[in-house]
């Protein structure tokens, strides 16, 4: 089905009845070519790209839920590409411009939303290393702006500039950063997918992978075995538990992400703004809710639930900042497991078994790399090669040393 | 989450700080090679990462300022048994 505005004013007239659902849901086969384990942006996006841009065909995405169940609804829609390193530039300004064309490219309306992504600064030693984060951007092709305070004024007023503790000296803007609807990344990737021939297999949770002589046969699930070639993991949050499955131990720790949502207010967050004092960052959805979230509950966990000394943290740096806040309520509240790797970096790589790719350690940033990540992860597995964008995210790089940390924190990964 | 500690009783977890999972000795380097770099690079990086019981260390800073060695079950964050880590 083609959306449009003839379709759409047909449908006015016949009482909105012509819609049908855009994907199948397919039993599983016996046997594929490929088998993307994880129903999420990221396992979508690589099951479409693999048939959009490498003509192939005989995939299956499993999930053990409902598609965009996990992380891929639990986000905050943020996407940016105002990276500093090198190996994670390309990655995200890839992803970026991918963005920027999906809507065309899925004829589906994922509401990206290019309104902007500033980072304060507070100090002239924070300052100076956005100034530097800028200067990277910049030359790697990426649009990066320094503000000063007066241009931060202008941008949102309502700030906090009086704090004495943190006062606001400036900010880095990435104006074609900005948000997308998460809900419908999954939904246009998977009607994309689905219309390329791809099984997409819900309520479908991997339980065990069949390796013989180091080289991947079978999934097991629990709606039976499925063969394959070749298996992509694409579950960041649950990695170790299916490395393990490989018997590989990886280099990640799960941790819960928490995310609040306020009742829904009248135009009033520019973009998305991040406080460079303490982990806090904030935007408003269209439906006018302000999101924001922050710190990582700094202990492993798979419960998809965070504790309150995390919320009341983010709060107080909420109120630091946009002092306004305390006049709204907080609706929702909620946490999704993500994988923090040794150096806050992703990894897109081949494993040591034959014909298992890996896909995961996002920390905080899947949302933003949905369409990059499934385009590097399908040309991986389908040409044997790292895409160029991904081609310093290795599983290896923390044996060899060469390490992306962003931060500079160290092995660490509740730091990153 | 609220952590028994052996010294102070039962503590909100707010008064601990982690440091990660109870990994074991720190590897003695023989020769420093590649034997050395595989056992360093596991005691640095890789993670048994469970889904289900695990076992931590944990530093009470705000109370005793003593490390433990919490047992954990990471699917629902209930405490399963708490020691110090050096006795």
């Amino acid at each position: 089905m083609a959306y449009g505005v003839l379709s759409l004013l047909r449908g006015g007239l016949t009482g909105q009845r012509h819609w049908r659902p855009v994907w199948r849901d397919a039993p599983p086969r016996p046997h594929y070519d490929i088998v993307i384990i994880g129903g999420g942006g990221h396992g979508l996006a690589t099951a479409y790209y693999l048939a959009k841009e490498h003509g192939l065909a005989n995939i299956a995405v499993v999930e053990k839920g409902w598609i965009g169940s996990g992380n891929a609804g639990r986000n905050t829609t943020i996407i940016r590409s105002n990276y500093r390193e090198p190996g994670n530039i390309p990655l995200y300004e890839l992803s970026m411009k991918l963005w920027e064309g999906l809507e065309q490219d899925l004829n589906y309306n994922a509401m990206v939303s290019q309104r902007g992504v500033v980072n304060l600064f507070h100090s002239d030693a924070q300052r100076d290393a956005y100034a530097r984060r800028g200067n990277m951007m910049r030359i790697h092709g990426v649009d990066a702006e320094l503000l000063d305070e007066d241009g931060i004024r202008r941008h949102a007023p309502f700030l906090d500039f009086a704090n004495a503790r943190f006062p606001i000296k400036g900010g880095l803007l990435q104006k074609r950063g900005g948000t997308a609807r998460h809900d419908a990344v999954v939904w246009g990737y998977a009607r994309g997918a689905d219309q390329r021939g791809v099984d997409i297999v819900q309520n479908c949770e991997v339980t065990g992978l069949q390796i013989a002589g180091g080289i991947i046969k079978a999934v097991e699930t629990t709606r039976g075995v499925i063969g394959a070639k070749k298996v992509g993991i694409a579950v960041a949050g649950n990695s170790s538990r299916l490395g393990a499955m490989a018997g590989l131990r990886l280099p990640i720790e799960t941790c819960a992400l928490q995310a609040m949502v306020t009742e829904g207010v009248k135009p009033l967050i520019p973009g998305v703004i991040t406080f460079g004092a303490g982990h806090f960052y904030i935007s408003q959805s269209d439906k006018g809710g302000l999101v924001f979230g922050g710190d990582i509950d700094a202990y492993k966990s798979y419960a998809q639930r965070g504790n309150l000394p995390v919320i009341e943290d983010v709060c107080e740096g909420g109120m630091a900042l946009v002092p306004m806040l305390g006049r709204l309520r907080v609706l929702r509240q909620w946490a999704g497991n993500v994988d923090m790797t040794m150096d806050g970096s992703p990894i897109i790589d081949k494993t040591p078994v034959e014909g298992l790719y890996f896909n995961g350690g996002w920390c905080y940033g899947g949302f933003k790399a949905t369409p990059a990540s499934g385009f590097c992860f399908a040309h991986l597995l389908a040409q044997d090669a790292p895409h160029a964008a991904a081609a310093a995210l290795r599983l290896d790089r923390f044996r060899s040393g060469y390490v992306v940390d962003e931060n500079g924190q160290g092995a660490q990964a509740n730091l990153h | 989450m609220r952590i028994p500690c052996p010294y102070c009783g039962e503590r909100d977890a707010e008064e601990f700080s982690i440091q990660g999972e109870a990994a074991g000795p720190r590897p003695i380097p023989s020769d420093y090679g590649d034997g050395d770099r595989d056992a360093f690079h596991a005691y640095v990086h890789l993670r048994a990462n469970e889904y289900g019981p695990t076992r931590e260390y944990w530093y009470h800073a705000a109370g005793c300022r003593r490390w433990l060695t919490v047992s954990r079950d990471t699917r629902d964050h209930k405490i399963l048994g708490v020691e110090l880590a050096k006795p």
